[in-house]
């Protein structure tokens, strides 16, 4: 990357190099960056993309050259990236933004569906909200605990019944959160096969805007569907009470496959990855098999080390200084949530796993008025499915090299494509 | 030290209930907290004090 002044937009006094250099920020002016850096080091499947951390070390706010060509910033620090997150001069509608990635610069982002409320601001987004977190509060989804405990015993009873070597995405980190999501929102999970494949195109970086746009409604005219079906005989399951609601069919249908595409993939994610991880660090996890309390602190350090959701993109909808720095209105903020937690500044020695830590504050889940609404969810499903893996297979090992497991890369939700186990059958 | 909440910013995350059970829940209907006990005591204002930091909404204050 080269430093190219000619190319420039005239210099503003929030440029790195137009005020007086502190201890963050060297001398001569930083290379630019001209893409969210998304490269990680071979043989290093846990740790963000080394240039991530450079960043952060240079700047915990900086000027990003969009590849559509707008200048905009990245926050890579903690500190920044809670500020703006929990800014509601911040917007977090599609239409108003400029993506990190190669491969949008021509498209205009449409507007979010009626429903799809994670790309709304207030109050529009706040009304769903209300009419949702009710149902995921930390009580409510510890009432859960029983069932998830119910689908681990079911999975890993299959896996013992298989015999060793298989590959643990298949046969347990997967089925588990998605027979979970798909029974709390009132999707028949044989239905499966009409839904899983579209849910990861919309995660998949190398798919583009038509083949997202072919998923996104195949997934909706799915859930229209089930939709139908709840009004005309409701079950006890959170589609059929929503439509107790002042929801339109569409908005349901839009809520329904929001919830759906945000719940079947991210917490099969860290529970594979997290598997892996301590798989790669046996002194940790001899420490989580020993100490059952350890579970709930474990699963917080994971999320932090991990961050498989990253990142998130806003929009300034007026000045905003953050930071001692001036993002214009209509600038464009792309937040690394995986940098944020590896954030010296905030965890001492983040780069080291470490699950007596005290992780509380990582953003793993985000923060703001959009952070996870499924998190209580996520955080039940992780607490039991890992440590019951491990006190089931005392002798679980990986089948294959380290760095022989398929990463999840170009993907906004990381991870593993598989992850192949063994054990000694007793 | 006395706790405040703004129920209008809360975006009902649920990470008070989960960081001091013992000072704030979540309303059954909407999701958003609710105060147990205003004025913690010994042992509960460590988590409070955590709790509100941790609010992704800064929904919670503290006063003395
Ligand atoms: C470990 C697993 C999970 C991780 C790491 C994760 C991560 C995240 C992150 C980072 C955001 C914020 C995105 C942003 O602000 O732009 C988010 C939002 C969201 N998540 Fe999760 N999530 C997980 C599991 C789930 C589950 C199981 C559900 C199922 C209900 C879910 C539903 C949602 C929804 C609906 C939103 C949008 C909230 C809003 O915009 O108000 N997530 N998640
Ligand atoms: S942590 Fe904050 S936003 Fe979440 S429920 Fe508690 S008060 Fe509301």
């Amino acid at each position: 990357m080269t430093h190219e002044p000619t190319t420039h937009e005239p210099k503003t006094h929030d440029e790195p190099t137009a005020h007086e250099p502190t201890a963050h920020e060297p001398t001569t002016a930083p290379a630019e960056v001209t893409a969210f850096p998304t490269a990680r080091h071979t043989g290093c499947p846990f740790d963000p993309p080394a240039e991530l951390a450079a960043l952060r070390e240079e700047s915990p706010l900086r000027r990003m050259r969009y590849p559509d060509g707008h200048h905009g910033w990245l926050a890579t620090g903690h500190a920044a990236v809670r500020a703006i997150m929990a800014d509601p001069r911040f917007s977090a509608r599609y239409e108003l933004l400029h993506l990190p990635m190669p491969g949008f610069e021509e498209v205009e982002i449409p507007p979010a569906a009626p429903g799809d409320f994670t790309g709304m601001d207030a109050p529009g987004h706040t009304r769903y909200r209300r009419l949702l977190t009710g149902r995921f509060t930390v009580r409510r989804m510890r009432l859960l605990t029983e069932r998830v405990e119910e689908l681990t015993a079911e999975h890993l009873d299959a896996m013992a019944a298989q015999g060793p070597g298989l590959d643990l995405v298949e046969a347990y980190a997967h089925p588990v959160p998605a027979q979970m999501i798909c029974e709390l929102l009132g999707v028949p999970y044989a239905d499966r096969k009409q839904f899983t494949g579209h849910v990861a195109t919309l995660f998949d970086q190398r798919a583009d805007i038509e083949a997202k746009g072919a998923a996104y409604g195949a997934v909706e005219s799915y859930v229209k569907g089930l939709v139908a079906a709840k009004r005309a005989e409701p079950t006890d399951d959170l589609l059929s009470d929503l439509t107790g609601t002042d929801l339109t069919d569409e908005e349901l249908a839009g809520v329904g496959s929001l919830l759906l595409g945000a719940g079947l993939d991210t917490t099969a994610n860290m529970i594979a990855l997290g598997a892996f991880a301590l798989l790669s660090h046996p002194e940790q996890l001899a420490a989580l098999r020993a100490e059952p309390g350890l579970a709930g602190p474990a699963v917080e350090e994971l999320l932090r080390y991990l961050t498989v959701a990253d990142p998130a993109v806003r929009t300034a909808l007026e000045d905003v200084e953050v930071d001692g720095r001036l993002i214009r209105a209509g600038d464009t903020v792309t937040l690394s949530f995986q940098a944020a937690n590896r954030d010296p500044a905030r965890f001492p020695g983040p780069d080291r796993l470490d699950l007596r830590r005290a992780a509380t504050g990582h953003v793993a889940f985000g923060h703001g008025a959009h952070q996870c609404l499924g998190q209580q969810l996520a955080r039940v499903e992780m607490q039991i499915a890992l440590p019951a893996l491990l006190r089931r297979f005392p002798t679980l090992r990986l089948a294959v090299e380290p760095s022989e497991v398929p990463l999840r890369e170009q993907n906004n939700i990381y991870g593993v494509r598989s992850l192949p186990v063994t054990w000694d059958q007793t | 030290m006395e706790i405040g909440v703004d129920r209008e910013r809360c975006a009902g995350a649920g990470m008070c209930a989960l960081t001091a059970p013992e000072v704030f829940d979540q309303d059954e209907e909407d999701g958003r907290v609710r105060l147990l006990t205003a004025r913690p005591v010994d042992g509960q204002r460590a988590a409070a004090r955590l709790a509100a930091g941790v609010c992704p909404a800064a929904a919670i204050t503290l006063g003395d």
